[in-house]
């Protein structure tokens, strides 16, 4: 290929422009790095907790830094739960934005209702915090509370989760606050998601006489069941990474509870609350042994995210 | 016994009666928080907010302490974070058809863009505090702009990707050398596309607490020393908020009105300068 060889000594006589390449490549391998030492540094600032606790933490409820005893098992489980109850209300509401956004709203409406749910999503989580607390979990547990302990808290099955004291705070209420804060996360790459499935597919459906709910439900949703689960795991990795909103209403108590209206802890809002009071080298080693188990977990889900949504993207190349 | 028909078209009602419950669902939270806000932040806001520096409990003050801290610090974070971001952006667009740095860079980026934020302080605390021994500004920026450069790459490449590539051509049948290309025609076609990226990451980072706790700490006095522990709003609210004082409590309130609305009006401004880029192609 004579032209290409031409095209290559040009280029390698044209030295500002491998200076540009290699000063362009360093800036994106230090992406590379940079997840590198994050990993490496939590590894680090862990090992005292590592070397003492071993496999322990993870299983052990223990949190007492008198005695220097640490088990990652509470926060992990506040986590965990305050990420579910998220997404149990989440992804319902966000699936019917999206429904919403692209198959009802007026065209007119589109764009301001997708401006309003994005505002939401820019909202910072301390503002979801400081409202959380002083006006969204008095009201909570003055008239929802009682109610559920009365109603649900009754029932055989699940009843022990829904009875406890009434006091505003509490996993639940975290769950709730969580859930109105990822809901635009969902709902914006549902709607986007929706927007990919080629206009020939529904008007098929519509022209057999589909109603839009069964376009939707047959038509839309399985072919962009990938791309709508890699959302929800979005919404769930920010959701499990959430700090100030959970903080403010979770209760902060190392306890494991069966009750959701109980106070509890997760791994963000124990750091947030506990980190730069620990004294000693180990309290301080589990904390951060905390901060590396909470990246472990949100960097599994947003990985398995992000590899659906790509799935997604790459079917979409293909069919249109 | 309902017909077919008629159950089919019940259940369409209903079903899309739900989706715009669900619609007005999301905007309730939105009207609610905003009007929480204002009722209680537009009291707190006085002159003295912005002249006076936040005040020990059961006396006057303001938040100019923080206000400042949490402008400098977004600001240098944001001038470490954006050039990092934008050459790395135009690497993945430009430079990144072939090999396996692109496509890895893109991923981790990607996971990177909403990895915890909280985890990005203990980053930076056991990186930089732990070295100099003392929480400082500088601390503070390095973890906002640790944050600002996924928004940015993404942005970037997003933009980039956009301008035709016949431009592109035009300027290399020209003889423009590649950086060339990019620096004049490229990116400036998509410099409005990539402010708005800049401005988006502003905006995420201006709202940011978890990662300012164990980096930039708080500062109750005046200081505008990069190197000395920095007061910053975000942190000042959550302090003040979970205080027992009605005085911190009332402060914290105004401290969150500005907070939020300066977050949304970046929003909105680079929502209309996006919109603009995209009509005029």
């Amino acid at each position: 290929m004579p032209t290409f060889l031409h095209y290559a000594r040009l280029k390698l006589q044209n030295w500002p422009d491998i200076l540009f390449r290699v000063i362009t490549r360093i800036s994106a391998f230090s992406v590379l790095l940079l997840l590198a030492a994050i990993i490496v540094s939590l590894v680090i600032g862990s090992l005292p907790a590592i070397n003492a606790f071993g496999f322990n933490f993870l299983s052990s409820a223990e949190w007492n830094p008198v005695t220097e005893e640490f088990g990652a098992l509470v926060p992990i489980v506040g986590t965990l739960v305050t990420a579910g109850i998220a997404l149990l209300i989440a992804v319902p509401v966000s699936f019917g934005i999206a429904l919403f956004l692209t198959e009802l709203s007026p065209r007119w409406l589109r764009r301001p209702l997708g401006i309003a749910v994005e505002l939401l999503a820019g909202i910072p989580s301390i503002i979801y915090g400081m409202w959380g607390l002083f006006i969204f979990a008095p009201l909570f547990g003055d008239y929802i509370e009682p109610w559920v302990n009365d109603h649900i808290g009754t029932l055989p099955m699940i009843g022990a989760f829904f009875s406890g004291p009434p006091m505003g705070i509490g996993v639940l209420t975290a769950g709730i606050i969580l859930a109105i804060m990822v809901i635009p996360f969902i709902a914006s790459v549902m709607r986007d998601v929706f927007e990919v499935v080629p206009a020939l597919l529904k008007e098929s459906a519509y022209g057999l006489g589909a109603t839009t709910w069964e376009v939707m439900w047959n038509v839309v949703l399985p072919y962009t069941k990938i791309g709508v689960v890699g959302g929800i795991m979005l919404g769930l990795g920010r959701a499990l990474g959430e700090t100030m909103a959970v903080t403010f209403v979770i209760g902060n108590a190392h306890s494991l509870s069966k009750s959701l209206l109980m106070p509890g802890n997760s791994i963000s809002s124990a750091l947030a609350n506990e980190f730069n009071e620990a004294v000693g080298e180990l309290y301080t080693s589990a904390l951060i042994e905390l901060g590396l188990i909470l990246f472990f977990i949100t960097f599994v889900v947003l990985t398995l995210a992000r590899f659906m949504l790509y799935k997604l993207a790459k079917r979409e190349g293909k069919v249109t | 016994m309902l017909t077919l028909y008629a159950r089919r078209r019940l259940i369409n009602i209903l079903s899309l009666g739900i989706s715009v419950l669900a619609m007005a669902f999301g905007l309730f939270w939105l009207g609610w928080i905003l009007f929480t806000l204002l009722q209680y932040g537009v009291p707190g806001l006085s002159l003295a907010v912005f002249t006076q520096i936040t005040p020990p409990p059961g006396s006057d003050g303001g938040l100019i302490n923080a206000i400042a801290g949490s402008l400098m610090m977004s600001a240098l974070g944001t001038m470490i974070g954006t050039p990092i971001g934008i050459l790395a952006g135009t690497y993945l667009a430009e430079f990144g058809q072939r090999g396996w740095l692109a496509p890895v860079t893109r991923f981790i980026n990607d996971v990177l863009l909403s990895a915890p934020s909280i985890v990005i302080g203990l980053f930076v605390y056991e990186m930089y505090v732990i070295r100099v021994k003392h929480f400082s500004g500088w601390a503070g920026a390095f973890a906002l702009s640790i944050l600002v450069i996924p928004i940015v790459i993404r942005t970037t490449e997003n933009m980039l990707r956009l301008v035709p590539n016949t431009l592109r051509e035009a300027a290399a049948a020209l003889g423009a050398p590649q950086w060339r290309i990019i620096s004049s025609i490229t990116l400036r076609a998509a410099r409005a596309g990539i402010l708005t990226g800049v401005l988006l990451a502003v905006a995420r980072i201006s709202g940011e607490t978890a990662p300012l706790l164990f980096t930039s700490l708080n500062n109750q006095f005046w200081s505008s020393d990069m190197n000395q522990p920095m007061a910053n709003l975000p942190v000042v609210i959550f302090q003040f908020a979970m205080s027992p004082y009605a005085d911190w409590q009332q402060l914290a309130w105004a401290g969150a009105l500005l907070i939020t609305f300066s977050v949304l009006t970046l929003n909105i401004v680079a929502r209309v300068l996006f919109r603009q880029q995209g009509s005029s192609h």
